[in-house]
């Protein structure tokens, strides 16, 4: 396994194919948990768990799966971990469970996840599926957490509230209050300033990658220009 | 023919193969997990409860010592109220109602309403609600102490009359653009004030109800 394979894999999931930024998948939970960053971390880090046990499983079996069952058994395995993650939640991060709710078994319905599968678990070797499915979660885990501290910074002026939920009481102490008295911005808490926020990354990103094709296209006409008067 | 089906039955057998191990994955993981599920919602409940009852005042197992009181027309909710009693050496001390305001602005209002022997109000905390966050939400502890206001309540203090938001002239305060969230948990707690009044000898006396797996 190449090395400058495995960083194409990993570039691809979380940048250049990124599922909230770029494709566009799975906009239902990023949409509604982002209120604030430990709801944002909380869903990403379960939905990446979800995609790397589900993507090497899917590859593990990639051998004798018939093409024409692939997807029930797709379906069957995502839906079977996604139910182990809940369990496991309901059992240790009570209170996050209560507070993510119904977003957590609603992962089965990512589409990023059986798109995964289709798409590259059932075609490669355990190990890069395995990295795929990381790349691909840590993608949209960050579009989570940017979204989540967009609007929690904007709608109460906050950073990382709830994280007692995530990291037991000691967590309590790294809630960061970066704008005291803030008033409370309602737009940005309700639905509505998640897709003001994603809009702006969305376009965020897309500015920088445009800037630095235009960098890289000036650089080539340079070298064009500076080759043509010297003959 | 049968080379015809093959695939087919070959097929149905890997789908249900995965199928089982799918299930005896979840089977076993919800095995692990069940009573750590339990003991958790038990915890929780516990919490809750405690925050308007002092521990030290009580001495029975609170949790086991529930009723459900089914009175639609009376509570205007057809989702029973679930009492636990709390008693000291056998003797009651308060009864802690589970009631449910139907007219919040966006749906029910689920309160923990403590009233003690004598029909004094314990506390009153919000247990579950989806008001408009920043314009009803303020009847959480979390945002505001304004919940705080029942302690030390009856029905004496104020009268019926005073049992209302200062906008329909009663003594509770409303909120800065949400009058509805207030009013709906003050006439909450007014119900289950007078539910109590005229039922506490019956809400004491009648035998807990056989306690349930998930408690």
């Amino acid at each position: 396994m190449a090395n400058g394979k495995l960083k194409q894999i990993l570039t691809d999931g979380a940048w250049r194919q990124n599922t909230g930024l770029v494709v566009l998948l799975g906009l239902c939970p990023l949409l509604a948990v982002t209120n604030t960053v430990v709801n944002g971390l909380a869903l990403g880090l379960a939905t990446m768990l979800t995609l790397m046990v589900s993507n090497l499983s899917v590859s593990l079996m990639r051998g004798f799966l018939r093409p024409e069952i692939r997807i029930p058994a797709f379906v069957l395995i995502i839906a079977s971990v996604v139910t182990v993650i809940e369990l496991l939640m309901h059992a240790f991060f009570y209170d996050l469970y209560r507070v993510l709710g119904i977003f957590i078994p609603l992962i089965v319905t990512n589409c990023a996840i059986i798109g995964r599968a289709e798409a590259f678990a059932s075609r490669n070797k355990p190990l890069p599926s395995l990295i795929d499915g990381f790349a691909t979660g840590l993608g949209f885990c960050i579009t989570l957490v940017l979204l989540g501290t967009l609007r929690e910074l904007s709608g109460r002026g906050t950073l990382f509230s709830g994280a007692e939920m995530l990291l037991g009481e000691w967590g309590r102490a790294i809630t960061l209050t970066m704008i005291p008295e803030h008033p409370g911005f309602l737009l940005a808490m309700l639905p509505p300033g998640a897709f003001f926020g994603l809009a702006l990354l969305i376009a965020t990103r897309k500015a920088w990658e445009s800037r630095k094709t235009g960098k890289q296209q000036r650089a080539a006409s340079v070298m064009v220009a500076d080759e043509g008067p010297a003959r | 023919m049968s080379r015809g089906s093959h695939p087919i039955i070959r097929s149905s057998l890997l789908l249900g193969a995965i199928a089982l191990m799918g299930t005896a994955l979840l089977a076993s993981v919800n095995d692990l997990t069940r009573e750590r599920i339990i003991e958790q919602e038990k915890r929780r409940v516990l919490q809750q409860l405690n925050a308007v009852i002092p521990a030290a005042s009580y001495n029975n197992d609170l949790l086991g010592d529930v009723i459900e009181v089914d009175d639609e027309t009376f509570f205007q909710h057809p989702a029973p109220v679930t009492v636990y009693r709390a008693r000291m050496d056998g003797k009651a001390v308060a009864a802690m109602m589970i009631v449910t305001a139907p007219d919040g602005y966006n749906g029910d209002i689920r309160l923990l309403a403590g009233i003690d022997i004598s029909g004094k109000i314990l506390g009153v905390r919000v247990v579950s609600h989806k008001e408009t966050p920043g314009l009803g939400d303020p009847i959480e502890l979390e945002k505001s102490d304004w919940v705080r206001g029942f302690a030390n309540r009856s029905l004496q203090n104020p009268d019926s009359k005073g049992w209302a938001v200062k906008r329909d002239g009663g003594q509770f305060d409303q909120f800065t653009g949400a009058t509805i969230s207030p009013r709906a948990v003050v006439k909450a707690v007014h119900r289950a004030l007078l539910y109590f009044a005229a039922n506490s000898q019956e809400l004491f006396d009648t035998p807990a109800k056989t306690v349930n797996a998930d408690g």
